[in-house]
């Protein structure tokens, strides 16, 4: 950098200072507000080369400032310049295709498998539920108008007649089913997000709506069962449903991971155990989104067309063992713990 | 020895910060009402374009019957109440809009870089913190009255979320807090022009008696009195100044604060070379 001469006379510290280092901090506010705007790849080769050198002398002339000059403004501007240049510097993540990659290699499965104990019991507590649900409602019917909305049994409710029952399961809907796939996997998607997120007030709430979801599931089984229906209402539901539960079972595993970070932080701090279990059940999260996706799909068109139960336990038998693979397959490497 | 200013300020929002090179930027933390702000036009923005994307989707059914659009609508939807926050904050400004408007950015608490699994957790959290209350207020509109002793302790026990920043030191969300980030002031701003400019000094001389009245503090409230060039401020500090130091008053306000200025801050710089800062006037010479 070349340094003009000192304006003759300059009396005060700053008027020098500015004066010897203000093009090469003119120069990182140039270069930094370009990767603001546009990205790291807007910048030249020669701007690239330059960059951590303008940006250290712009860090060195902050620290002199700071004990040399008692002008405001330059402090001030010197610390929001480093400041930006940092974040620019040390801030944005690598491109978006080796972020996805990361994700999908890596980070999804092992945040999968590091939940593995809150989605045990998130499973569990959501068969218990359903159980308790089934027994309910085969003892006493009246159960299954409390448990189950009216809008949600849509005529499935005990009094209705096999045949009726039958159509449900069989019957290809009005046809509008890529729009019937787009609203289950955005309302699925936005009560998992709850799900997690209620998590916080340690964990209760999420165990509630697992315990309601298992509830609902049993419900159903008890109206199909008398009538003969199980396997098939098992094969209607398994096309999906493998995914679907399988998704909210870990979103709720999320959830409590967050609540029981916050409530038992074992040896970390509080805030501590709260961020990391928080980074990693967001990055479950993500995946849970994506896996309602597929659930969506299956749901709106795959059991629309396909209505016979041996193909419908074939597909969601396959996605399951496919999903389980993924996320618990022996021999992943355990060299990247998740957080 | 730099620190003994600040802990009279209103309460502090600077926190350490220190760079791999070992220099602390002292972040400056986001102010309540700049959040509630930038928050208050996200939503705004969220909204017109969910306005837009509607009467587009809505005009374009009328033309052509299809599926597709209600199920662009459907995604879009989604994609813009759970999207919106996050696409915006894992870009390089960590900000959405409203946030870049009200001059804030989301940062690492840590100081590492921002990750996708922290942003999607501090956006997800809002779940808890905005709608669950929202949906509990429209759940007593729909049942009128009934069970309000239920309803208030729901509200509360949600209002612990919504008003969480309000409760703790750092401004944390619980969206923060669990993601392990918090929100800093990042407005670029301009260098303000070199008050201590050679030409423009008229060339007035003081004595030390009239140096010695004022300190560092006194002397950056004269920078900021300077900077904004309010007549009545400069003629007021113009006339303290000349009245605690015994000169005659020349009509020329500005240019005599100006020259107090360049002279004052030469020589407290100058006892900055040799290791001595005077905070301000109640300190010793």
């Amino acid at each position: 950098m070349n340094a003009p001469a000192f304006p003759s006379g300059a009396l005060v510290n700053a008027s020098r200072f500015r004066a010897a280092h203000g093009p090469a901090w003119d120069q990182l506010e140039r270069l930094v507000g370009l990767m603001e705007r546009r990205s790291v790849r807007a910048l030249s080769d020669d701007d690239l080369l330059k960059l951590p050198l303008l940006y250290r002398a712009t860090l060195s002339s902050l620290s002199v400032a700071r004990e040399t000059s008692l002008d405001r403004a330059l402090v001030g501007y010197l610390e929001q310049l480093s400041m930006r240049a940092y974040f620019q510097l040390y801030g944005p993540p690598a491109t978006g295709w080796a972020q996805l990659r990361g994700f999908f290699a890596r980070e999804w499965p092992a945040a999968v498998r590091a939940l593995w104990r809150e989605t045990l019991a998130a499973l569990v507590l959501t068969l218990l539920a359903a159980l308790v649900g089934y027994l309910l409602v085969r003892d006493d019917p009246a159960w299954f108008y409390r448990v189950i909305p009216q809008e949600l049994a849509n005529g499935r409710d005990p009094t209705a007649s096999a045949v009726a029952l039958r159509r449900t399961l069989y019957d290809s809907g009005d046809g509008a089913l890529a729009t019937f796939a787009a609203y289950l996997f955005t309302h699925n998607a936005q009560v998992a997000i709850g799900c997690f997120a209620l998590g916080f007030a340690f964990a209760a709430p999420t165990a509630l709506l697992l315990l309601y979801n298992g509830l609902m599931l049993g419900a159903f089984f008890a109206v199909f069962a008398p009538k003969g229906l199980a396997p098939n209402l098992l094969a209607w539901l398994t096309i999906h449903g493998t995914t679907e539960i399988f998704a909210i079972v870990i979103a709720g595993a999320a959830g409590f991971r967050i609540g029981t970070a916050v409530a038992f932080p074992g040896r970390a701090s509080r805030m501590d155990a709260a961020v990391a279990a928080g980074r990693l059940a967001a990055t479950a999260m993500i995946g849970v989104v994506l896996m309602l996706a597929v659930a969506g799909l299956l749901e709106g068109i795959g059991r629309q067309t396909v209505t016979s139960d041996g193909a419908r336990l074939l597909i969601g038998g396959t996605t399951l063992a496919g999903w389980l693979l993924y996320f618990y397959r022996p021999g992943r490497d355990a060299s990247h713990p998740p957080r | 020895m730099r620190r003994t200013r600040r802990a009279k300020g209103p309460a502090d929002l600077r926190r350490s910060f220190v760079t791999p090179e070992g220099v602390d930027l002292r972040l400056e933390l986001g102010g309540r009402g700049a959040r509630a702000g930038a928050f208050v036009i996200d939503v705004l923005a969220i909204v017109a374009v969910l306005i837009v994307m509607s009467v587009t989707v809505g005009l374009l059914a009328l033309a052509a019957r299809s599926e597709l659009l209600a199920i662009i609508w459907l995604l879009g939807f989604f994609l813009l109440r759970n999207g919106w926050f996050v696409l915006w904050e894992t870009g390089p400004r960590g900000a959405t809009p409203g946030k870049r408007l009200m001059g804030l950015r989301v940062v690492a608490r840590d100081g590492a870089r921002l990750t996708g699994g922290a942003v999607v957790a501090r956006n997800a959290m809002r779940e808890i913190e905005l709608f669950l209350p929202l949906s509990f207020l429209a759940g007593q509109a729909a049942q009128g009255t009934a069970g309000w002793f239920l309803t208030l302790f729901a509200l509360s026990w949600s209002g612990i979320f919504l008003f969480f920043p309000l409760f703790n030191r750092d401004r944390l969300r619980v969206g923060d807090l669990v993601a392990g980030t918090w929100v800093v002031r990042a407005a670029p701003r301009a260098l303000g022009a070199d008050l201590a400019a050679s030409d423009r000094r008229r060339g007035r001389t003081f004595s030390d008696a009239a140096l010695e009245l004022y300190g560092v503090y006194e002397l950056q409230t004269l920078e900021d009195v300077l900077r904004d060039g309010q007549n009545e401020a400069v003629a007021t500090v113009a006339a303290t100044i000349r009245r605690k130091a015994g000169l005659p008053d020349d009509g020329d306000d500005y240019g005599f604060l100006q020259d107090y200025y360049n002279a004052l801050c030469a020589r407290l710089e100058s006892g900055l070379l040799v290791g001595r800062r005077r905070a301000d006037k109640y300190a010793g010479t």
